[in-house]
């Protein structure tokens, strides 16, 4: 009850921001698009880096708008009022994992309906697999997002915190170098990384027309991780405070 | 009459440093007690540690009978922060609804009249002024007819009518058995209220009736009446 509430207070905040909206649903499709035409003469390429992206975009939008979100909710003194109320923290935080996990069905079915359709994207397994994994890695982001915000002071802070966390993982998560390839002190690093395993998977998908173990084993470390990272959220959200 | 608020030596440290002194006293049932006292002297983290969200707290702070911040009284204590704690992006409305289904309340419509908001209900609150907007802060506290209602400078930046209808409003809500504590560096409102708690510097140097307070002190005004009672303390 109270979750739904909050759901629904969270994407109509969302709604009455259409900038963010756009950003969120035409971004990755204008992006995907211009990888296509990067590498027009090479599909193979594409097919290799385009089932990542689909990973990649829900974790990294919804981690950027889950943190500003977040923090928005600390310094309004929102979230403080909240915690006056008999709202439950599990309530407030599934509320912001039901909306923005609901935001990430349709950012990742439009996305990998542009993809697989007309840019013709390869993906052996099929487009629902793509769609789940995706909501998966747009809930890690959220998680991680939610977690994070505590430690920023300022919208500003929060924004910085993208490259900070997003990038060093985007950077060993196997799409830029083979991770065997990798020193094996950074291979450890990415192999800690969560974003790995989401890749990873998108990669699997990609490469095998049914469910493998490899690939449920990249789905349960990811649904962990995001899990691990709404436990921290949920230990950051306290309702006393100095 | 019980007491609805009793507070024994409370004691809060922030940061290290300790920022109330030791404070006691007691609210009833029916009354509105106005805190009052300087920016920075305290007011604001007591009112926290009533509602039970301020960390660093020794001493007895029993708010209904049970310790402040129980879970059981989260939906019979109603909290007015200073600076509005309300959706900005959304309107008053949806504000309104947000809350009354978080507190379990079902006179969201009721509210609305009483804050005198309810022919702008779906205007959004960015759009609003500083007094509108705290009056939508102040209305999601009223939600769900809290027994204890902790207002914490709720009349600041209003215009004189609106504020005499507050006043107005707090008088019938106390008639009605609430215990209503409000906070103000207004020293002009404390005629408004039933009893008076004066503070300086995290300590209480001061508990009295407005009348009382003026006897005690031989002044005519409570201005006065706390330099007064500043400089004997």
């Amino acid at each position: 009850m109270r979750t739904l509430a909050t759901a629904r207070r969270v994407l109509t905040q969302i709604r009455r921001d259409p900038r963010t909206l756009a950003l969120l649903l035409v971004v990755p499709v204008v992006l995907l698009t211009l990888l296509r035409y990067v590498y027009d003469h090479k599909p193979l390429v594409f097919d290799h880096v385009g089932g990542p992206l689909l990973a990649l975009f829900p974790f990294t939008t919804m981690f950027l708008v889950t943190s500003v979100a977040m923090l928005r909710e600390r310094t309004s003194g929102t979230l403080e009022r909240l915690l006056t109320t008999p709202m439950a923290k599990a309530d407030l935080l599934f509320g912001y994992a039901l909306a923005f996990g609901a935001l990430a069905v349709v950012q990742t079915g439009i996305a990998s309906a542009v993809a697989l359709g007309p840019l013709g994207l390869d993906v052996t397994a099929g487009a629902t697999l793509v769609v789940v994994l995706a909501v998966l890695d747009a809930l890690l982001g959220m998680a991680l997002g939610l977690f994070l915000s505590a430690f920023a002071r300022s919208e500003f802070q929060a924004v910085q915190f993208l490259p900070a966390v997003v990038l060093p993982q985007l950077l060993l998560c196997g799409l830029f170098a083979d991770r065997s390839t990798m020193a094996t002190p950074l291979r450890w690093l990415s192999d800690v990384f969560p974003l790995t395993y989401a890749v990873d998977g998108m990669q699997e998908l990609t490469r095998h027309a049914s469910v493998t173990g490899h690939f449920v084993r990249d789905l349960l470390i990811v649904a962990g991780a995001s899990l691990l990272a709404l436990g921290l959220g949920a230990a950051t959200l306290q309702r006393r405070s100095a | 009459m019980t007491n609805s608020v009793v507070v024994e030596d409370l004691v809060v440290v922030r940061g290290g440093a300790e920022v109330l002194h030791g404070l006691s006293f007691a609210l009833e049932p029916s009354r509105i007690t106005g805190l009052l006292g300087p920016s920075g002297c305290g007011k604001t983290t007591l009112m926290r540690a009533l509602v039970g969200v301020q960390a660093g707290i020794t001493g007895r702070v029993e708010v209904l009978g049970l310790p402040a911040g129980t879970a059981a009284l989260r939906s019979r204590v109603g909290y007015v922060t200073q600076a509005p704690a309300v959706y900005a992006d959304l309107s008053i409305a949806e504000n309104l609804r947000y809350f009354a289904r978080v507190v379990g309340a079902r006179n969201a419509d009721e509210v609305l009249e009483q804050v005198g908001l309810h022919d702008r209900r779906n205007q959004l609150v960015q759009t609003l002024s500083g007094g509108q907007r705290a009056r939508v802060s102040l209305a999601t506290a009223l939600l769900g007819s809290p027994e204890l209602l902790v207002l914490d400078e709720p009349t600041v930046g209003l215009d004189p009518v609106l504020r005499r209808d507050l006043w107005g409003l707090f008088r019938t809500l106390a008639d009605s058995g609430t215990t209503v504590l409000v906070s103000s560096h207004v020293m002009d409102e404390a005629s408004r209220c039933d009893r008076l708690l004066l503070m300086r510097e995290g300590r209480l140097v001061a508990d009295d009736s407005p009348a009382g307070l003026l006897k005690h002190t031989g002044t005519k005004d409570v201005e006065s009446a706390f330099l007064a009672v500043a400089e004997a303390s």
